[in-house]
């Protein structure tokens, strides 16, 4: 069976820290960093980018829109 | 940090399973972190940007947190007076039948100065799309006691809770206006977890392809979040309003098409 890969891409300097991805991921692949971006706020990255599955279901919460997903079969 | 192995050869534009719309610009939106007016931008905007409606389309915005929406959509944005938003709706609708309308207000707005625009305007049964932001304050400008406030909810003008015998009892817009005759489509939802953002997502759809029909007023409230106004983080306050909010304000359709 095909693996389904995925992978996200944040753009860290528009990201406001809501934490709101990180809760929606079904597989934890989102943490908040330890460091801030140029507004003060700690902006979420992919932590254990391994594990994305490309659900695309942080892109679907994050009310910045700052998550692009891309996903591909292996 | 993105350097495990694999994961550079995935991005690429092919593989491309989701991105903000080209219809949303790429101005960093106002809203406090967590808010969920940006959500509810994005999915309409998803929307419009899936109908090719793009050139066809009027926004009315009100005042409140969203009176800047015409930075960040890249259509038409007419700005009304606070709460008169359907009634330039209605004139945009009138002169330019073959437009869509819509307009995009919150509680403090819809429900409070509003309350005779709107429910006139649906009344009448003009076709126009109604969107309305239900965070039970007035969040701009500092969380005071909207009508949609709760029984026993807090704000900055409530400071005990919200007793009803002195300052009466929460207006349910939603219910008012899908017992009018004019409105074609009147539902409920939430943008707070995916699988409601895919729910509601799918209600504008509807609701845009019904005004293509001329059938009557369309009226989708959305029970958002207002971290800053509530006084929680973003997580606590999407959780207090599935516990506290949604009792009191089900999700569902209220009023459908009868097929």
């Amino acid at each position: 069976m095909a693996k389904i890969k995925g992978s996200i891409v944040v753009n860290m300097e528009n990201c406001k820290g809501c934490e709101i991805c990180m809760v929606s991921c079904p597989t934890g692949t989102i943490s908040m960093a330890k460091e801030v971006n140029g507004k003060g706020y700690y902006y979420a990255y992919p932590a254990n980018p391994d594990l994305c599955i490309g659900c695309a279901s942080c892109a679907m919460v994050c009310p910045d829109g700052v998550i692009t997903v891309y996903k591909t079969k292996i | 940090m993105i350097e495990a192995t694999g994961i550079k050869e995935i991005i690429k534009p092919e593989n491309l399973a989701y991105r903000k719309t080209d219809i949303m610009t790429d101005n960093i939106l106002s809203y406090c972190p967590g808010c969920g007016h940006g959500t509810a931008h994005r999915i309409l905007a998803e929307v419009i940007d899936e109908e090719e409606l793009q050139s066809q389309t009027i926004g009315v915005s009100p005042v409140g947190c969203s009176v800047m929406m015409y930075n960040y959509l890249d259509v038409d944005i007419q700005q009304a007076a606070h709460g008169r938003a359907p009634a330039v709706a209605t004139a945009i609708k009138r002169l330019m039948p073959e437009k869509f309308v819509f307009t995009y207000q919150g509680d403090g707005d819809l429900a409070a100065i509003g309350t005779a625009e709107t429910i006139h305007a649906c009344n009448r049964g003009e076709n126009i799309l109604i969107i309305f932001i239900n965070n039970g304050i007035y969040g701009m400008t500092g969380g005071q006691m909207a009508p949609t406030t709760l029984p026993g909810m807090k704000s900055s003008t409530s400071p005990f809770g919200r007793d009803v015998k002195t300052m009466g009892n929460p207006l349910k817009m939603t219910d008012i206006v899908a017992t009018l005759p004019g409105t074609y489509y009147v539902t409920r939802q939430s943008v707070h977890t995916p699988a409601n953002v895919r729910k509601t997502k799918k209600a504008i759809r509807k609701a845009v392809q019904y005004q293509k029909l001329d059938k009557g007023t369309c009226f989708i409230e959305i029970v958002a979040n207002c971290p800053s106004g509530w006084k929680m983080t973003p997580v606590q306050s999407n959780k207090w309003m599935e516990e506290t909010m949604f009792p009191f304000y089900p999700l569902g359709d209220l009023k459908t098409p009868e097929e």
